[in-house]
C-alpha cells in the first residue's frame, strides 16, 4: 500500500480564517487554504501560527503549532473570477481545525476572528492506512482534542465505520457534534454518555464477538493511547495510533518530535504521526502529547 | 544576474546557507517533493553533523519555546559516517547547490577518520568541523581553548585538500583566539555561532525539561549575542565568516554581513518558514540594491 500521504507545497502560505465557531469547550476554526492540496488524508498534519503577533515581540508563541485536521471540504471558487465549474484547477479546500485554548499559541489561534490571516503549512506527515480488505471491523476511537483527525477519518470510513469517543465533560463532549454518523460516548464526569473511559467501550466491542477482523485507529491523550495499545495487542488486534509530540518545524527538520519505537526513535512529523502500534513497546513516552 | 559569489574557492549562488542540524534535505524532500529541489531555499547546503558511529540522538523531550527561541537536545542522531556516505550522500549530491559536510569526531583520530572520508568523495565540495564536543582524550572541548582546536585541525589539514570550515562553540572563553588560531593552521573558513546552553523547567515538577537536561538555544534570542561573537571573529581573522544566530529577515543578514560576515546561515527561522532562506535572501538583495543606488547617487 502506497504511503497515505497528500504532500505539501513547499512554503507557508497565507489562508483566511473562514468562521471560528465555539463548540463547548473547544473552538472550531475554519480556514480557507486556497493554494493548498484539496485532499490532504485523514490523520496528517498542519503547522499553524497566526499572521499577527506570532513570534514578532520577543515573546511566545514563537514557533508554529501542529494541529490534525477534523474536517476538509471543497473550497468552493478559485479566487480571481476564474471559473470553477468544471474547472480542473485545484482551488484547494476548507480546512476545519479544533483547538482548546491551554498555552500561548493555542490561547493566540482562539482569539482569532474571521477574516484574519493564518500561515499555513502542509499537509504533512503520513495519516492513517485505510485499505479496502474485505471482512474487516473498523474502530475509530478519539480521546479529547485528539477527537479531531478521527472526524475526517470518519468521513472516509463511512458508515461501516464504529465511532467510540471520550471526553473530560459534556462540554468537551460536543466536539461528537463533528461527526456525520453516531458515535458512542464515554465521560469521566458521567455528564453525558457512559461514566466511563473510552478504552473501557472499546474493551466491550472487541470482546463483543461482533463479526469482522477488527483494526482499530486511535488518537487521544498518551494514556489512552497506551491503553488502547495495551488492549489490542492482548488480543492481538491490528491498531494504528495518532501520536503526538512537540513539534518546531512539522517537516523533518529539527528532529525534535521523536517517538522511542522498536526501530528506534521516529520522527512522528515525517514517520508519523500516525504510527503501527506493533511498533511501539508503549504510547506513554516521556514527551508524548507535548 | 548578479555575479556568483564564491566561498573557499566553490561558486555560490547568494550568500545564505543553512546551519548545520537544520534541515534535512532528504526528509524535506519527502514532505514537499521535487519542489523543494527546484526552489531549494539555500545557496550551499550544511549537513546534519555526522559522527564515526551511528547515534541515536537524545532521548524526547527534545525541545522546549522560550521567548524568541528554542531550547532543543536533539544530540546528534545520524547513521553514523558509513551509513550516511552509502544511504545519504547519494541523494544530497542530487540537490542544486554545493553541498557542506558537517563532521565531529571525539578524538583527533576520528575528526581525521571522517574528513578523510567525506572528503574523497566527488559530491562533497566542503567539510565544517563541529567542534563542539569534548575530546575524549583531553577531556577538553575542542572548540573550546585555542591551543586545543589547532591541534585538532593539524591533525587533519592534511588529510584532505578541500576547504575546511570550523564551526566555533560560543562557548569558548575567546572565540577570536579560537579562530585565529585555527587560521593559523590552515582553516579555510569560520562559521560561528553554535548554539547557547541553555535549561529549561517543567512548569509541574520543577524538574528539568528537556531528556538530557539542558540544552541549546537558538532563534531571535541569541542574534545580539552572535552578532557580537561575529563581529569579533570578523576582525581577527582574513577567512571568510559565516555568520548566524537568530537570523530571521533580510535586515537581520545585512547586520550580520555588516558586522564582518562573508556569508551567513539561517537555521531555527526555517523552523517556522520552510523557504526562510529563500526569502531572507531576496530580502537581503533588495536591501544591497538600494545601499548600491545610495553609494552610487552619492559619487554622481
Amino acid at each position: 500500500m502506497s504511503e497515505p500521504r497528500t504532500r505539501a507545497p513547499f512554503g507557508r502560505r497565507l489562508a483566511r480564517v473562514e468562521s471560528k465557531v465555539e463548540l463547548g469547550a473547544y473552538a472550531l476554526l475554519t480556514v480557507a487554504d486556497r493554494a493548498g492540496p484539496a485532499g490532504p488524508r485523514p490523520g496528517q498534519f498542519y503547522m499553524l501560527a497566526a499572521a499577527e503577533r506570532w513570534g514578532g515581540d520577543g515573546e511566545r508563541p514563537y514557533l508554529p503549532r501542529a494541529f490534525s485536521y477534523a474536517r476538509v471540504r471543497p473550497a468552493g471558487g478559485v479566487g480571481d473570477g476564474a471559473p470553477d465549474f468544471g474547472s480542473t484547477v485545484d482551488s484547494g479546500c476548507m480546512l476545519e481545525f479544533l483547538l482548546e485554548a491551554v498555552g500561548p499559541g493555542t490561547r493566540r489561534l482562539a482569539e482569532l476572528e474571521p477574516g484574519d490571516a493564518v500561515w499555513l503549512t502542509g499537509p504533512l506527515g503520513v495519516g492513517f492506512r485505510i485499505g479496502a480488505r474485505p471482512g474487516v471491523r473498523r474502530l475509530l476511537v478519539g480521546g479529547g482534542i485528539g477527537t479531531a483527525p478521527i472526524v475526517c477519518l470518519s468521513d472516509d470510513v463511512g458508515e461501516g465505520g464504529e465511532v467510540l469517543l471520550g471526553f473530560r465533560s459534556g462540554r468537551h463532549a460536543r466536539a461528537a457534534e463533528l461527526f456525520g454518523t453516531p458515535a458512542d460516548l464515554a465521560t469521566d464526569d458521567g455528564s453525558v454518555g457512559r461514566h466511563a473511559l473510552v478504552t473501557e467501550l472499546l474493551r466491550e466491542r472487541l470482546d463483543d464477538g461482533g463479526s469482522g477482523t477488527p483494526e482499530v485507529y486511535a488518537c487521544g491523550p498518551p494514556p489512552m493511547l497506551e491503553a488502547v495499545r495495551a488492549i489490542c495487542a492482548e488480543r492481538d488486534v491490528g491498531a494504528q495510533l495518532a501520536l503526538e509530540s512537540g513539534m518546531a518545524c512539522g517537516f523533518g527538520a529539527c528532529f525534535g518530535c521523536v517517538a522511542p519505537t522498536r526501530r528506534g526513535y521516529v520522527r512522528l512529523c515525517v514517520d508519523g504521526p500516525v504510527l503501527d502500534a506493533s511498533d511501539l513497546d508503549t504510547a506513554l513516552f516521556a514527551g508524548a502529547g507535548h | 544576474m548578479t555575479r556568483p559569489f564564491e566561498l573557499c574557492g566553490v561558486p555560490l549562488r547568494g550568500r545564505v546557507l543553512n546551519g548545520s542540524g537544520t534541515f534535512d534535505a532528504v526528509a524535506a524532500h519527502r514532505a514537499f517533493g521535487d519542489e523543494l529541489l527546484e526552489a531549494f531555499p539555500f545557496d550551499a547546503f550544511v549537513s546534519k553533523t555526522i559522527t564515526v558511529e551511528p547515534r541515536e540522538g537524545n532521548p524526547p523531550p527534545r525541545l522546549w519555546e522560550s521567548p524568541a527561541g528554542l531550547i532543543n537536545s536533539i544530540g546528534l542522531p545520524n547513521k553514523g559516517v558509513a551509513g550516511f556516505l552509502r544511504e545519504d550522500l547519494p541523494r544530497l549530491g542530487e540537490l542544486p547547490v554545493p553541498l557542506v559536510v558537517s563532521v565531529m569526531g571525539f578524538s583527533r583520530g576520528e575528526l581525521g577518520a571522517l574528513v578523510a572520508a567525506a572528503g574523497e568523495r566527488d559530491e562533497v565540495e566542503m567539510l565544517e568541523l563541529n567542534v563542539s564536543c569534548p575530546n575524549v582524550e583531553t577531556g577538553l572541548v575542542m572548540g573550546a581553548d585555542p591551543a586545543e582546536t589547532a591541534a585538532a585541525l593539524e591533525a587533519v589539514r592534511p588529510l584532505t585538500e578541500k576547504p575546511l570550515i570550523v564551526k566555533l562553540t560560543p562557548s569558548a572563553t575567546d572565540p577570536p583566539a579560537v579562530a585565529a588560531a585555527a587560521e593559523g593552521v590552515g582553516a579555510d573558513a569560520i562559521s560561528l555561532v553554535n548554539t547557547l546552553r541553555g535549561m529549561a523547567l517543567d512548569p509541574r515538577t520543577r524538574r528539568p525539561w528537556l531528556g538530557a537536561g539542558t540544552g541549546g538555544l537558538s532563534g531571535p534570542a541569541i542574534r545580539p549575542v552572535a552578532l557580537a561573537q561575529v563581529a569579533a571573529v570578523a576582525e581577527r581573522v582574513r577567512i571568510p565568516v559565516i555568520g548566524m544566530g537568530g537570523i530571521a529577515s533580510g535586515r537581520d543578514a545585512h547586520d550580520f554581513l555588516a558586522a564582518g560576515a562573508d556569508y551567513v546561515a539561517v537555521g531555527t527561522e526555517t523552523f517556522r518558514d520552510p523557504t526562510a532562506g529563500r526569502r531572507i535572501a531576496s530580502e537581503l538583495n533588495v536591501i544591497s540594491r538600494e545601499e548600491r543606488g545610495f553609494s552610487e547617487a552619492a559619487v554622481t
